[in-house]
């Protein structure tokens, strides 16, 4: 079953479903909805709650983006993919936009006909050990250890790179799904667990005593994490990059769900009425869409600082830092360029 | 006879070639074909078509490019700096230790079981049927999730496992046993072995024919074995014990040296086996069952003594019945392997259909690979399969 669901995705769909469509806008203004594959359960980042609606920071861009086409940010599909099959969902035509933890690197932006646009999470992969292991401290301190990791994703590549160039042996320990990877990891199968530090954190929030485990200081690569969308569609590459950088923007200028309303009619600010569509400048038809995109965004979803706040941020159980995800005004590396 | 077809052919015509039952059938079919034709073709041709759309190369190229992943089980040397080919082979060996060990193992449980099934003991049989029932009517997957969640949650952790002997440590990263490290000389051992076994077969020949000619029994299979046993044990002790043995020690966060069964195999191993094992005790069964009691009986008349009927009389009829549906549980048995991914066991479809894919994004290629790969084994499997099948099966005159 398994082994075919690939195969099957990567015919039926190739073969099926228009995969080169000439919009993807005018496809989701059809359809109604912007079906956005996300994480098939991965707590800050894609997760449903209690009530059955999905929460976290990759799905608060899948809102964005449909309050941006649609105006409405609830009309989202949410297609849940594992690591495997989502380059191919997305190839396919199932889904218009993958909002799915996923690195961007060279070969997945160019040599799988991909594009990346934009990076939401600057992550890195980082390990977890058991406080009660002794005389752990570093992760070159590792040799010799099990390390649970989660298969199909760039983590085995750096695992492998980082204890060959450190000349330490260990031994893999592949687990399908994080939750397989929590019980192994909790029955002492491995040692360690790694994998992105934002996963990590959120791993740790999931196990029995979270303060029993500690998140190593090391970071030993680089990922950016970001939102993917196919080669051949300049525009809606243009939506979901503006979409991001229209909530950053947001938070930049001080503008949130609560106060955007009132801001948009102080006219003493033209970046922010640029950004709100009140300035008349057109910006919102150079993307196809109407000029209040950005002010339905911001209203609907919120700014980056809130969506990062009420989904990681330290009041949520993973209690990260914004760190490297802060603006660059304070000192982190969350860039956006200017709208105008 | 006396009805002589005078009709002349009537003019060709293609109301006349529809309403020709022959003919329609032949048309009909031969549309079918094209029918079916024309699907696949459309099928590939807009795969490829929307491939190309995409700016997507496809080929397999990828193959030579560098795993850069670890396994943590290899038969053959392996590291990360190796192609994908040879990450390939190494998932393609481990599905084959797997299958070829469940065979085994599958084959052994279900012959015991099938016989123990139709014992006069009563606490025997039942027990047999309880097995059987129980382990036949749950999915297989789920049984695998269950014996790798056994093992690693009941096991010992490696800091407080407590070696049951000498060398030999259960934890629930594996069973570690004591490694045998063959040393100069050792391979007269071999050679020594290779001896006695032919050997033994020359003897059983002999044997045969004394047997056709006198109606005298050798003892076989005592004289066979004592050859296979003990040439090779005083050859061991003439080139002067030439074997080192590795034991396994703790050593930081693992066990170091010695022979290691992980848990993942282990786990995979017992559940493919039992599973499937329970399916060849209702065959064995069944093919015990189809023989006729006239015939143990006649051979209990002419006093053939009660084990030598099992085996000369019953059995060789019963593997006729036998061998045809154990191919296919065969089969099953190595299809199922590639559950292997559920747990963690580093198969062809977790080496070269998990990693290898995620990392080259070749979904298209890696599975065609795949399925190829799967279809000459469970091929190969069956052609062994029947070929032993023609030689026990019932020689018609």
């Amino acid at each position: 079953m398994k082994i075919l669901l690939p195969l099957a995705v990567g015919i039926a769909a190739l073969a099926a479903t228009s995969a080169a469509s000439a919009s993807t806008l005018s496809d989701v203004r059809d359809a109604g909805v912007v079906k956005c594959g996300v994480s098939t359960g991965l707590a800050g980042f894609a997760t449903p709650d209690d009530a059955g609606n999905w929460q976290g920071l990759d799905v608060d861009l899948c809102r964005a983006i449909a309050a941006a086409t649609l105006g409405d940010a609830t009309a989202v599909e949410f297609v849940p993919l594992t690591s495997k099959v989502r380059f191919e969902v997305l190839k396919s035509g199932e889904i218009d936009v993958l909002v799915r933890t996923t690195t961007w690197t060279l070969t997945r932006d160019v040599g799988l006909g991909l594009n990346f646009a934009g990076v939401n999470y600057y992550d890195g992969q980082g390990f977890m050990v058991p406080t009660s292991l002794e005389g752990v401290n570093s992760a070159l301190d590792l040799d010799g250890a099990s390390v649970c990791i989660q298969t199909g994703t760039t983590t085995e590549l750096n695992l492998s790179e980082y204890f060959r160039l450190n000349n330490m042996a260990y031994e893999p320990v592949p687990v399908e799904t994080s939750a397989e990877g929590r019980s192994a990891y909790s029955a002492g199968r491995c040692d360690i667990y790694t994998t992105d530090a934002s996963a990590l954190a959120a791993q740790r929030s999931g196990l029995e005593d979270p303060s029993a485990h500690k998140i190593l200081p090391e970071i030993i690569s680089k990922e950016p994490l970001g939102p993917v969308v196919r080669h051949g569609d300049d525009q809606w590459l243009d939506i979901v990059k503006w979409s991001h950088n229209a909530m950053l923007n947001a938070e930049e200028l001080g503008v949130t769900s609560a106060n955007a309303v009132e801001r948009s009619k102080d006219a003493s600010n033209p970046a922010v009425q640029k950004l709100l569509g009140t300035a008349d400048a057109g910006l919102g038809a150079q993307l196809g869409l109407s000029e209040d995109w950005a002010m339905n965004i911001i209203t609907q979803v919120g700014n980056y600082g809130e969506s990062f706040e009420r989904n990681v941020g330290a009041d949520t159980p993973l209690k990260l830092e914004r760190g490297l995800n802060a603006l660059w005004t304070n000192g982190g590396i969350q860039y956006a360029p200017p709208i105008k | 006879m006396s009805v002589i077809d005078v009709q002349e052919k009537p003019p060709f015509s293609l109301g006349a070639l529809w309403r020709d039952k022959k003919a329609r059938a032949i048309i009909m079919q031969i549309l079918a074909v094209i029918g079916v034709l024309l699907f696949f073709g459309w099928l590939v041709n807009n795969t490829v078509k929307n491939i190309e759309n995409l700016g997507v190369s496809v080929g397999f190229d990828f193959l030579w490019n560098t795993a850069s992943y670890d396994i943590n089980q290899t038969l053959i040397d392996y590291k990360a700096t190796d192609t994908h080919f040879k990450a390939g082979v190494v998932g393609l060996l481990n599905t084959l230790l797997v299958a070829f060990c469940g065979v085994i193992l599958a084959t052994i449980l279900g012959f015991t079981a099938g016989v123990a099934r139709l014992s006069n003991n009563f606490v025997l049989s039942r027990l047999m049927q309880v097995y059987v029932e129980a382990v036949r009517n749950v999915p297989v997957l789920l049984q695998i999730l269950l014996w790798y969640g056994i093992i690693i949650h009941s096991f010992p952790r490696v800091k407080a496992a407590v070696p049951l002997m000498e060398g030999v440590i259960v934890t629930n990263r594996g069973l570690f046993l004591p490694q045998p490290l063959p040393q100069d000389g050792f391979g007269w051992v071999w050679i020594a072995f290779f001896v006695a076994l032919i050997a033994a077969y020359m003897f059983r020949r002999y044997a045969k024919k004394v047997l056709d000619a006198t109606g005298k029994q050798l003892p076989v299979l005592l004289a066979s074995l004592t050859l296979i046993v003990v040439l090779p044990v005083i050859t061991y002790y003439i080139m002067g014990s030439p074997l080192g043995v590795s034991t396994p020690e703790l050593k930081g966060f693992n066990y170091v040296g010695g022979f290691a069964i992980k848990p993942e195999f282990l786990a995979l191993w017992l559940a493919l086996s039992i599973y499937t094992g329970a399916f060849i005790a209702e065959i064995v069964r069944a093919g015990i069952l189809a023989v006729s009691h006239g015939q143990s009986e006649a051979a209990h008349a002419l006093g053939i003594r009660p084990n030598l009927t099992m085996r000369l009389v019953v059995i060789p009829q019963a593997l006729r019945v036998i061998i045809p549906p154990l191919i296919s549980q065969y089969l099953n048995l190595t299809k199922n392997s590639s559950l292997a991914i559920a747990i963690g066991y580093m198969d062809l479809v977790a080496t070269l259909g998990g990693i290898t894919l995620n990392q080259s994004g070749r979904a298209l290629e890696v599975m065609l690979i795949i399925l190829s790969v799967y279809l000459f084994i469970s091929l190969s499997i069956s052609f062994l399969m029947n070929i032993y099948n023609e030689r026990v099966k019932l020689v018609e005159r």
